[in-house]
């Protein structure tokens, strides 16, 4: 994908000099093509706003307004001026931070964002956490004892991770072991007699709860949260464990294991020190995409549980076309996959066995 | 599969044992803590003067008091005083003169003045948003506020362009329109002119039984009593609404005790709940209508007839019986019932073989149409019911549903050929509804009066207007009454709309909470008479 | 017998006398050694089934798919002449299933047309053109990547309205990124081998180049994705289905089945577990498969 093509490649050693130079040439390139990106980012986002047949206005004054409440609020709006004239101001405005105000609730988007961004943030981290611990080792042992038993169990396992429709799986879940077991809480992130309880410091419920101390709410937060986190990271754990188990069949195939076992080495040592450590890189992929696909937000994850995320966000604000909610939010998603592709780039040279 | 088969029977086991399970492991909200759940995504903004939606009607009636206003335990009496002791008109019909309780303070402590109420008034005609036209149809506008809305004393007098049925105008005054801002912390927030309406969209700065702690969009609203309130400090210190989408999801809520009352449960999990103990149901009227009308610029469609026809093509019963079981109640009028003047009458039935034939007699054949309806699962169920039994008529009509946006806009560009939907009352008056269903004045493309149902359907109304226009200036109850069921009578032979249920909305709450209202069909829910 | 016999040793022959004979003999050994892959059959003869479903459905079905009757609504499993129950308006959900899988085909078949091979076209010409051409088509690409496909995806279906096709439009739109992607990598390999520049040396054009050479050979890898992707692809329809901007009442799309199912499923679970578990199968089908090709045609996966 987008983090890998050849960023691996193996590139002759310069001479120092040089290679600063081609280092800062290549960080202005990476700027650049991420600037540029962005920018294709803000300006879709902006042609769809506009060319959508939802009226801007109508969400602002409502189904009962007068022609005149109507004009007046289309002309606050801005919309009256030429399209590309509209977008000028409006990336001026992004450039500097300012993501306008939301059409619907008033409020500066990006106070909005910074608000649901940390609930999708905390539950696509422990997504991806489960994805990550459970994913790696099941997807190694399906590769290391492959074609028996535990390898069929975990190809079904990821399987049905893939084929199974979430909105079903979470209604089930939410009925099962909130409404008739009562082992987790329910929907939202906390019940109602702990909000407000913890000073909001980072918007992690969980890391805010640690910070103050306070471990009633933290119990009660990270109730609500293992379910909807379950879930989401079971699919995580479905793309990671099948991506683990074809990175290690590719190792262990590969000649310098037979030498390695051939030469006595322990299988373990094998598989862990030597077979294992020449995956890491891909993984660092995988689990990279998978993560940004948890932080884009699951929208039905976030309706049926409630949980004030960034998905359920843009898609209540596209709905009633409040276009500076949506542009907001598109560009810190946006922003977001594109860090975690620089730093999962990194983190590809740093532990590429080939750049050193 | 393994898994999967596995869940499958747990779930199915566990269904089994749904109702009997769950009171054993009965959370239980704190006593002086009500805990709501509702669909709050509708509010935009929390300033009266510009707050237009249901959920923001709810918030704003707790915190704002009026000059006159509902007592949630007895709103069949009708508007009572509250910052206005008493009032008189005067001889010529058109002034109102308001004496104001000298005993009432803002949250703030500042003391409720007549001049709070001038500028409250002045204040929501100067902004112009969208309810101002509850206020402005009496001839207010930013330029003559200063003449025509004035105090003197510890009176206030507005001042209309001609004389008004006063029920009319002091049942406009109970719209949230009307609640009295505190002066004084309003303008301390005002930015470039705008009157404290940024800072008002998400702080409060009432005399109410309650006040805002914080609105987070599609999250809560938090409410904090008002110990000092005039009424006695509320039982319900502390009131949160929480946004909930899903009504399984308000079920388990209540079912789990983790909240005191769902206010959208479907029929399905309504029935679900109410057998469960200690939940209870409460209906209450409301003066939602769901209708279907037909735009007469469409050549078939404008025929007597055909509007005749649909009228019949309705499966009323089949449907109030079905999936609206409990939730709408069969009404065909344009006037909620408990509305002055409202009418019961109910003549349609489904009757294939009597629409056939007035189609028939129009000569309508292989008629093609269209309707728009907003994406709510219970209006596409009416949809497709509509069309089945259009269908055996020969009739093809096509569902075209959308978000709420989308249809409204294309509906006030008078593009639909059929429009499917629901229409709230904007304040607790007869005229609410005669005077968007029955007036058009201007039926031309170029009046675009928009905020007219009779325009949006292109229809002229065959001389109801002038009908309307006379019932909102009659003073005496009686006669006005009168002239309602008139229009009403003349309207549901001829109009192209055809009005089909009227709204019940079922709170499913927890069997402690007493008195909860949602404020019927006249006005927003109330909690500060809420005890349990 | 003996005719298929003969059949049988011409196709697995060694020495194969025409093109053809080798293109067929190579396809046929790839077909037994997915024969040998019981779950990849699985997921095939479920496939296959759901053809014939659709095929005859009018056949199957024991009621008409629009067949209302609101006194007889949410009826359970197993009801007489209801075997999976029957929905809100009373209509019966095996029919109602059974006309759904028309549309489920078809909304696979048309997004299996559109994105692979607009990311075909996007990846091969990308990496076989390099420059300011590549430059250009993968910075579009990486666009469209980091765009949240949600986000696009609604936006499409709410500028065209929604419906079905505009669903599946929406959902190719955000689909096709990864195609060029693997298009591009692939090309880039082949582009510098010694075959190629052989072709070139013969006077092959570009275009000839491209569509002759390097399109059949990203094709075994596109096909292993596409079967991949198309559980996340009906899943996907399915998720717009939910949000009701997928098919529009009174279709019978599995996804909107679920979706106005999913009101009752506290006390009558099956009206929208029965699509839900229609649509598990499916791609529970096409994932079954689309593992046994890649064991088969990806050579990362080591091969038997």
């Amino acid at each position: 994908m987008a983090l890998t093509d050849n960023s691996g490649e193996r590139r002759p050693r310069a001479p120092f000099a040089p290679r600063v130079l081609a280092f800062a040439k290549a960080t202005a390139l990476t700027l650049g093509s991420i600037a540029v990106t962005m920018l294709g980012l803000v300006f879709i986002t902006f042609v769809i706003g506009r060319v959508m047949p939802i009226d801007p206005v109508l969400s602002i004054v409502g189904e009962q307004a007068s022609r005149a409440t109507y004009d007046a609020a289309y002309e606050q709006l801005g919309l009256d001026k030429p399209l590309f004239v509209q977008f000028l101001y409006y990336l001026w405005d992004v450039v500097r931070g300012d993501f306008g105000v939301s059409l619907l609730n008033a409020r500066p988007v990006a106070e909005d964002i910074a608000r649901v961004f940390p609930a999708t943030l905390e539950l696509a981290t422990f997504g991806v956490l489960i994805g990550v611990i459970a994913g790696i080792p099941l997807g190694v042992i399906a590769a290391v004892k492959r074609g028996s038993w535990i390898d069929q169990i975990a190809r079904v396992v990821a399987l049905v991770g893939y084929s199974m429709p979430i909105f079903w799986l979470g209604l089930m879940g939410l009925l099962i072991f909130y409404g008739i077991l009562g082992w987790v809480g329910g929907p939202g992130r906390l019940d109602i007699f702990y909000m407000d309880i913890v000073p909001t410091r980072t918007g992690l419920i969980l890391v805010d709860a640690a910070l103050a101390g306070n471990w009633d709410v933290f119990r009660n937060a990270f109730s609500h949260l293992i379910l909807p986190g379950t879930l989401l990271g079971y699919f995580s754990l479905a793309y990671i464990s099948r991506m683990t188990r074809s990175f290690m069949l590719e190792q262990l195939s590969a000649e310098y294991v037979t030498t390695a076992r051939v030469k006595g080495m322990s299988e373990r040592a094998v598989i862990w020190r030597h077979a294992f450590r020449n995956i890491r890189v891909q993984l660092i992929t995988v689990i990279a995409l998978s993560y940004a696909n948890l932080l884009e937000g699951s929208v039905l994850t976030e309706i049926i549980f409630s949980w004030p995320g960034i998905g359920s966000y843009i898609t209540t604000a596209l709905l009633s076309a409040d276009m500076n909610a949506v542009l907001g939010g598109t560009v810190v998603v946006g922003m977001v996959f594109i860090v975690l592709n620089i730093l999962s780039d990194l983190l590809y040279r740093v532990f590429d066995p080939r750049s050193k | 599969m393994n898994a999967f088969n596995r869940l499958l029977t747990s779930a199915a086991i566990g269904l089994a044992v749904a109702v009997s399970a769950g009171s054993a492991t009965f959370a239980e909200t704190p006593a002086n803590m009500l805990v709501i759940a509702h669909r709050i995504d509708d509010i935009t903004t929390l300033d009266p003067a510009e707050s237009f939606e249901f959920a923001g009607s709810d918030v704003s009636r707790n915190i704002y008091q009026k000059l006159v206003n509902f007592d949630p335990n007895d709103l069949e009496a009708g508007y009572q005083p509250e910052i206005a002791e008493s009032w008189d008109v005067g001889e010529d019909g058109a002034t109102i003169t308001f004496t104001i309780r000298d005993d009432l303070t803002f949250h703030s402590g500042n003391p409720v003045r007549p001049e709070d109420v001038v500028f409250s008034l002045r204040r929501a005609v100067i902004l112009n948003k969208t309810p101002s036209f509850i206020l402005t149809q009496f001839g207010f506008t930013a330029e003559n506020v200063e003449e025509t809305i004035t105090s003197d004393g510890n009176t206030v007098t507005i001042t209309t362009d001609k004389p008004y049925a006063t029920s009319f105008v002091l049942n406009c005054l109970t719209a949230t329109i009307g609640g009295i801002v505190d002066m004084e912390t309003v303008m301390a927030n005002e930015v470039d002119g705008d009157m404290g309406n940024t800072w008002l969209k998400t702080n409060s700065a009432g005399s109410g039984a309650y006040k805002l702690v914080n609105w987070r969009p599609n999250e809560s609203v938090t409410l904090e009593s008002n110990p000092d309130f005039y009424l006695g400090a509320p039982a319900m210190e502390r009131v949160v609404v929480r946004h909930v989408i899903e009504s399984a999801s308000q079920r388990l809520l209540l079912e789990r005790g983790d909240i005191d009352i769902a206010r959208n449960l479907n029929p399905e999990d309504v029935a679900g709940a109410s057998s469960v103990d200690g939940v209870k149901i409460v209906d209450e009227l409301k003066g939602r209508l769901m209708y279907v009308s037909l735009n007469q610029k469409h050549p078939e469609l404008s025929k007597p007839e055909v509007r005749q026809a649909f009228k019949y093509l309705v499966d009323y019963e089949g449907m109030k019986n079905s999936f609206l079981n409990g939730q709408y109640t069969i009404h065909q009028n344009f006037l909620p019932q408990t509305y002055l003047g409202a009418s019961d009458e109910a003549p349609f039935t489904l009757d294939i073989e009597r629409a056939r034939e007035l189609l028939a007699s129009a000569g309508v054949e292989g008629l093609e149409i269209e309707v728009g309806v907003r994406e709510a699962q219970e209006r596409i169920e009416i949809a497709q019911s509509l069309q089945n039994a259009l269908a055996q008529v020969g009739v093809t009509m096509n569902i075209t549903v959308g978000t709420a946006k989308q249809i409204l806009s294309r509906y006030r560009a008078r593009e639909l050929d059929v429009y499917l939907g629901a229409w709230g009352p904007d304040y607790p008056d007869p005229q609410t509804n005669a005077g968007t269903f029955a007036y058009n004045p201007d039926n031309s493309d170029e009046a675009q009066a928009t905020g007219l149902l009779a325009w949006r359907n292109s229809w002229d109304t065959g001389g109801l207007t002038e009908k309307v226009e006379a019932a909102v200036t009659e003073n005496d109850r009686d006669a006005r009454a009168q002239m309602y069921e008139e229009i009403q009578a003349q309207f549901r032979e001829t109009s192209p709309f055809v009005v089909m249920f009227q709204q019940i909305e079922q709170s499913a709450m927890q069997d402690n909470v007493t008195d909860f209202s949602t404020g019927q069909a006249i006005t927003a829910a109330s909690y500060w008479q809420v005890t349990k | 017998m003996s005719g298929s016999q003969t059949l049988r040793g011409w196709l697995l022959t060694d020495a194969p006398t025409s093109r053809r004979h080798a293109r067929l003999a190579s396809l046929y050994k790839g077909w037994l050694s997915l024969r040998s892959n019981t779950m990849a059959m699985f997921g095939l003869g479920i496939l296959v089934l759901l053809l014939l479903t659709a095929a005859f459905a009018p056949v199957l079905a024991p009621y008409s798919w629009l067949a209302q009757d609101l006194g007889n609504r949410l009826q359970p499993l197993g009801t007489e002449g209801h075997l999976l129950g029957t929905d809100s308006l009373g209509r019966d959900i095996l029919s109602r299933l059974i006309y759904g899988s028309r549309i489920t085909l078809y909304i696979v078949a048309l997004v299996a047309l559109i994105a692979p091979i607009v990311g075909l076209l996007v990846g091969t010409v990308a990496g076989y053109a390099g420059g300011w051409v590549d430059v250009v088509l993968m910075r579009t690409t990486d666009i469209f990547l980091a765009f949240p496909r949600l986000v696009l995806a609604l936006a499409f279906v709410a500028a065209l309205g929604a419906g079905i096709e505009n669903a599946v439009l929406a959902i190719s739109l955000t689909a096709w990124p990864p195609y060029a992607r693997i298009a591009r990598a692939e090309t880039l390999t082949i582009r510098s081998s010694d075959y190629i520049a052989a072709i070139r040396l013969q006077g092959a054009g570009p275009l000839r180049i491209i569509t002759k050479h390097i399109w059949p050979l990203c094709i075994s890898s596109l096909i292993v994705r596409v079967t991949l992707d198309m559980a996340g692809i009906i899943l996907a329809a399915a998720g717009l289905g939910f949000l009701g901007l997928g098919a529009q009442p009174p279709s019978p799309e599995w996804g909107a089945m679920i979706s106005e199912g999913r009101r009752f499923i506290l006390d009558h679970w099956w009206v929208a577990t029965m699509p839900g578990l229609a649509i598990f199968t499916v791609s529970l089908a096409f994932n079954l498969l689309g593992d046994g090709l890649r064991d088969l045609l990806d050579p990362k996966d080591g091969g038997q």
